[in-house]
This record gives structure tokens, C-alpha cells and sequence, in this order.
């Protein structure tokens, strides 16, 4: 699981810490009911202007009716969206100046691509010599120019979404919406369209609003991420923020591979909990702010690479649980260990292979410590 | 396994010897030199030149096409409405109740089409003849429309509407530059069924008719009671030849167009 903080601009791009900054759009209370359905349920929520907003959930979570709503193809049942200093209520989707890529790419079909990119441009009557400047600004963003002529069913998948890409930016949208971009491409080209798209816009400096279901990808491309479950935010924080400090079980569960311990509060002292998790064990230390009551259920999160595994017994570490080496996961770079504690909870800790398959010492049915610092695991109380 | 086994082949020739036997002898007898139709005295084109040179049969044929045409093309319009209805506006209240009743009248007997429709005519007081025949034809061929075109919308990609909506098109213009373009074929096909099930049309024409507006069928029809004339057999095979030759290749070239379009269609909206 990579973070890639490290890539983030050396100037920090946080504006939604900055309490003088306005939000470009805002979601105010906002419900969205089908019949009985409710689908979005009193949401509040902004994003500000240069943003690449992830809004990541499974499916039937709400996420792209959001979207939808951004676009017009949806309205609220209550609450408000502005755009700006506008209220987006009753504005029809030609009224907006928000664009959205599909995720079936809606390419007109008896259209060049040409055609199909110049098509919002000539809505809005503009100048032909004008049309004709932007599409091949467009074409040259992203790399089409021989294929201006060709129709989109002569075009490749990769080559497609490039085109609805183009498309969707040639009116310059004050907001983009992409849902689910990449969903159609194999794995090699959507990691390489995944930078493509955030070198666009940053390039552009324009507002990103993406709809996926993939936390990779809104790990790699996103300034925040807006973690979505049956109409409601659970989380809402930059991508490393979630990973590192979830706020629930939901949010480090759809985040990555987590270890979750359910126990019981035994003690508070200072900034460190402890909690009893299994008959006859030691109770686990975790560092948090947090003063739960003791007797309380919580949750304990940790992510496996940040288990270490031993045969031996390890001297003065804060959390050590013994177990058996239940199952192996190999897949090249990394091993995942399952070992299988007392209680029949299995952890999972991973383990950079630094060496050959044959040195490795640790094998199936063996004894094992697993063992972490409190301040590598998250306390959850939900 | 064989594929022309003596069972599929007499199943074969028995089935089409049923189904066009009467009709190659329509046109065989229609060269007849002789005025008896049933007695075979020699290869002649005499009749279809008589054919041409009677006045009464080019009227018919002139008000055929007419009313063809422009019932058709009414039709087609009517037809596409309604089957946009039909497939966008979602479920309201009676939706079943009326794309049954667009289907319904494929299935009425013509007799009470026609009965109902002079019934209608007659306490409207409007005068029989060209328009009532039209509107007649308008009526009953408007649902074949509506079901062809259906067909078609029913598998069209409803997010390259919404794609035009979001790049600016109001929900007319959309439908003009997109969705029209897109199921054009369909309607094409729409249209030249609308006009053949028109040409054809025997017994709505008759009702919905008055003096001066005779159709083909309906001049056909009456000269028959008359007594079998081998001028009627060259009429009768010329109006075969002109609708299957016309339908013939409408439907080769709408079909393929439509094949063309869809599979466009869909390698555009997908991605491999």
C-alpha cells in the first residue's frame, strides 16, 4: 500500500484548514430520496477550488448520486449545493458550468473526434476559428492529434476515455466530474492514466471531482477523499490521514489491509488505553487522546505491515501476542503471515522480502511472537 | 448431420410451393395472350400495356401512393413520440394500460378498424374520401411504428443524452443532435413499413373511403367481382414486383445501417 505523501508539492495544499477560504462548492444539509430509498441523508460536506475530491464507497453507498446531483441529472430533496456564491437547486444540467466525464465515456458515436469534443463549444455558439483552436488544444493535451478524424468505435479503450477526457475539459468546467474514469481500462494503463490525469489538472488548476470504488486509486490521486457508507460521510481527510488515523472500523476497513481486535477498556492512564482483548492475555497498549470509560467495547486497528514477527520471544516491546503460523501469503515483493492467536483471532503481519524465498525461517504450524508499538496502532470506538 | 434429408426438403418445397404457388401462377398468366385467363395461348406484354394506358388504374395508383406517404411519414412521427414516452418517462400511473393500448390495435381485426372508423367519420360528418382514407391508414399503421422504434431505444445508451445535456443542450436539441441521428435507421424502418402496410391495405381503405378516392386494392378488389381479367393479373404483378423490390432492398439497407449504427454505438460507449 503505497501513501505517496512523499510526491505531494513541497508547498503545502490544504485549503480546507484555511478558515478564510471559501469552499467552491458546498453541499448544505442535503437529502436525496428515491420513493422510500433514501440515498443521501442530511450530508454536509465542501470541497475548494484546485482540489482533486475523491468520493470513494462501495456500491449503492450514494457516491454517484452525489455526482449526479453535481451534474443536474439529480435534485436534492432537501438541503442546498452551491457552486460558488450560486445555488445549484434549479439550475438544469445545460445551465452549469460543470462538466462530467461518464464512465461509459458517451462518446457520440456517429460523431469524429473532433466532432465529439468540439460538440460543447458549438452549444454555446461559439466562433468556428475558436471551436477549432480549442479542440486542437484539447487533442494536444491529451495526445490525439493524428486521431482527430477517426470515429470512436475506430479508437482503442485507452484512446477513448482520453477522448471523453477532452471532451468534458474543452468548455473549461470550473468543476469536473469523473465517474468511475478509469474502471474500463486494464491495470497497467490505469495506473499510467491516474498520474495523467493529476498532471492535468494541476496543469489546468481546475476543481476534480471523482466518483470510484477503488481505494488505490483515490489514494493516488486524490488531495482528499470522502469515505462513503449508505448515504452518509464516515471520514472525510487526505489519503494518508485516513490510512494513518481512521476514524472507525469502516474507514480503515475499505482503506487498505487492517488487523481489528475487538476488547474491553481495562485502564486509562495518561494517553495510553489498554485493552483486555482475550482471556488470560496480556491487555494491549494503544496510545490515543481519547478518555473511554472502562468496561467500554472498543476496537483496536493496525495495519499488518506495521506487525513485526519473530520465532523468539521479543524483549521490552509494547504489544506481543504468541500464536501459530496459520497461513502464508506469498505475492513477490511481500509475505503476509496469518498466525492464528489464542483466542482463534488471526493477525495478519506483513513482511518486506528482502531476502531469497529459501532463507526465510518462518514456516507453516511454527511458534511465533507477533509484535507492535502502542503508537502503531489506532484506537476505535466505532 | 444432414441438412437436406428428404423430410426438410418436401417440408421445404410444400411450404413455399403453399405460400407462392398462387402467386407465380398469378404472374405466369399475367403474359397470357389470350382474354380467357385460365387458357394458356401463347407469351404475350399486351396486358401490361393495356395496363398503363388505363386511366381508372393510374388513378388508383396515384391516390395509393398518396395516401401511403403521407399516412406513412404521419405515422413514423406519431409512432416515434410515442415510443420516446413509452421508454423515457419513467413509471406513472397507468403506463402498462397504455403501451398495451399502443399495441392493441395490431391485433384488432381490420373489419372492426375500418367499422369503427366509418362509424366515427359518419357522426363526425366528415366527408369520405383521400383524408379519411389517410387518417384511417394513420391510425392503424402509427403502433407498428411505435413498436419498431421502441425496439430500437430500448437498447439506445441513455448516458449520451445526459452527455449532451451536460455539454449544453437543452433536452430538444439533444434529441435533434444526438438521439435522433443515433435511431435514425430505426425509423427509416418505421416509415417504409408504415408505407407498405398501407399499400396493402384492403378492407380499412374500403371502409374509410368514398367516391374518387380508390385505392389499388380496392380497384383491384372490384374488378375481380366483375369476372378475372388478365389486365388485372399485370396490375396485380406489377404491384407485387414494386413492393418486393422496394421492401427487399429498404430492409437490406436499413438493417445494415442499423447493425452498423448499433455496433458503433456500442464500441463507442464501451471500451474494449
Amino acid at each position: 500500500m503505497e501513501t505517496l505523501v512523499s510526491t505531494q508539492p513541497v508547498c503545502k495544499f490544504a485549503p480546507w484548514e484555511d478558515p478564510a477560504q471559501e469552499p467552491l462548492v458546498r453541499f448544505e444539509s442535503v437529502t436525496k430520496k428515491f420513493g422510500d430509498f433514501t440515498a443521501i441523508e442530511d450530508l454536509t460536506l465542501n470541497i475548494y477550488e484546485r482540489e482533486f475530491f475523491a468520493l470513494l464507497g462501495p456500491s449503492g453507498c450514494g457516491k454517484t448520486t452525489m455526482m449526479r446531483m453535481l451534474a443536474g441529472f439529480e435534485y436534492p430533496t432537501a438541503g442546498n449545493i452551491m457552486l460558488g456564491q450560486s445555488n445549484l437547486q434549479k439550475a438544469p444540467p445545460h445551465k452549469r458550468p460543470v462538466n462530467m466525464m461518464f464512465q461509459s465515456y458517451a462518446l457520440f458515436p456517429h460523431m469524429t473526434v473532433e466532432q465529439n469534443i468540439g460538440f460543447g463549444l458549438k452549444q454555446e455558439k461559439t466562433p468556428k476559428t475558436e471551436i477549432r483552436r480549442r479542440v486542437e488544444e484539447m487533442l494536444s493535451l491529451v495526445q490525439l492529434e493524428p486521431f482527430a478524424k477517426r470515429k470512436p468505435h475506430q479508437l482503442s479503450g485507452g484512446q477513448k476515455q482520453r477522448v471523453a477526457l477532452a471532451r468534458s475539459l474543452a468548455k473549461k468546467p470550473k468543476l469536473l466530474l469523473l465517474d468511475e474514469p478509469l474502471g474500463a481500462l486494464d491495470r497497467k494503463l490505469r495506473e499510467q492514466t491516474q498520474f495523467e490525469l493529476m498532471n492535468i489538472q494541476e496543469q489546468l488548476g481546475l476543481t476534480f471531482v471523482i466518483v470510484t470504488h477503488d481505494q488505490e486509486e483515490a489514494m493516488t490521486v486524490a488531495s482528499r477523499i470522502a469515505v462513503m457508507d449508505h448515504g452518509k460521510i464516515v471520514q472525510v481527510a487526505t489519503p494518508a490521514e485516513i490510512y494513518e488515523y481512521p476514524n472507525s472500523r469502516y474507514s480503515a476497513d475499505f482503506l487498505g489491509d487492517v488487523n481489528i481486535i475487538e476488547g474491553q477498556i481495562d485502564v486509562t492512564t495518561g494517553e495510553t488505553v489498554s485493552l483486555a482483548w482475550a482471556e488470560g492475555e496480556t491487555p494491549l497498549a494503544i496510545s490515543t487522546k481519547l478518555r473511554p470509560q472502562t468496561g467500554t467495547t472498543a476496537w483496536l486497528a493496525v495495519r499488518p505491515e506495521k506487525l513485526r514477527i519473530s520465532k523468539e520471544k521479543p524483549e521490552n516491546v509494547d504489544n506481543c501476542i504468541q500464536g501459530e503460523v496459520w497461513d502464508i501469503g506469498y505475492t513477490g515483493n511481500i509475505s503476509t503471515y496469518h498466525v492464528k492467536a489464542s483466542n482463534g483471532a488471526i493477525l495478519k503481519a506483513q513482511v518486506s522480502n528482502r531476502e531469497h524465498l529459501a532463507d526465510r525461517s518462518i514456516t507453516w504450524e511454527d511458534n511465533v511472537y507477533v509484535y507492535w508499538e502502542k503508537g502503531a496502532g489506532v484506537f476505535l470506538e466505532a | 448431420m444432414t441438412r437436406f434429408n428428404w423430410f426438410n426438403t418436401t417440408t421445404l418445397t410444400l411450404g413455399f410451393a403453399f405460400l407462392y404457388l398462387p402467386i407465380i401462377l398469378l404472374m405466369i398468366y399475367s403474359f397470357n395472350e389470350s382474354r380467357l385467363v385460365t387458357v394458356w395461348a401463347g407469351f404475350s406484354t399486351k396486358w401490361y400495356q393495356s395496363v398503363f394506358f388505363n386511366e381508372s388504374f393510374i388513378n388508383a395508383a396515384w391516390v395509393t401512393l398518396r395516401v401511403g406517404f403521407i399516412s406513412a411519414s404521419v405515422a413514423t412521427v406519431l409512432g416515434t413520440m410515442a415510443a420516446l414516452v413509452l421508454n423515457r418517462a419513467g413509471p406513472f400511473h397507468g403506463k402498462t394500460l397504455f403501451t398495451g393500448m399502443i399495441y392493441a390495435p395490431m391485433v384488432m381485426p381490420e373489419v372492426i378498424t375500418g367499422l369503427s372508423l366509418l362509424l366515427l367519420f359518419v357522426s363526425l360528418d366528415f366527408t369520405r374520401g383521400f383524408w379519411t382514407v389517410t387518417l384511417a391508414h394513420i391510425t392503424f399503421s402509427m403502433c407498428y411504428a411505435a413498436v419498431v422504434v421502441s425496439a430500437r431505444l430500448v437498447t439506445f445508451e441513455r448516458s449520451l443524452e445526459e452527455a449532451a445535456l451536460d455539454l449544453g443542450c437543452t433536452r430538444f436539441s439533444a434529441f435533434m443532435q444526438v438521439t435522433l441521428p443515433i435511431i435514425f435507421p430505426a425509423i427509416l424502418a418505421a416509415w417504409l413499413l408504415a408505407f407498405t402496410l398501407s399499400l396493402d391495405d384492403l378492407v380499412i381503405a374500403s371502409f374509410a373511403s368514398g367516391p374518387g378516392a380508390t385505392t389499388l386494392p380496392m380497384k383491384i378488389y372490384s374488378q375481380v367481382r366483375v369476372g378475372v381479367s388478365p389486365e388485372i393479373n399485370a396490375l396485380s404483378s406489377i404491384l407485387i414486383a414494386v413492393v418486393a423490390v422496394g421492401v427487399v432492398t429498404a430492409s437490406l439497407v436499413t438493417k445494415q445501417a442499423q447493425v452498423k449504427r448499433m455496433k458503433e454505438e456500442r464500441l463507442a460507449i464501451s471500451s474494449i
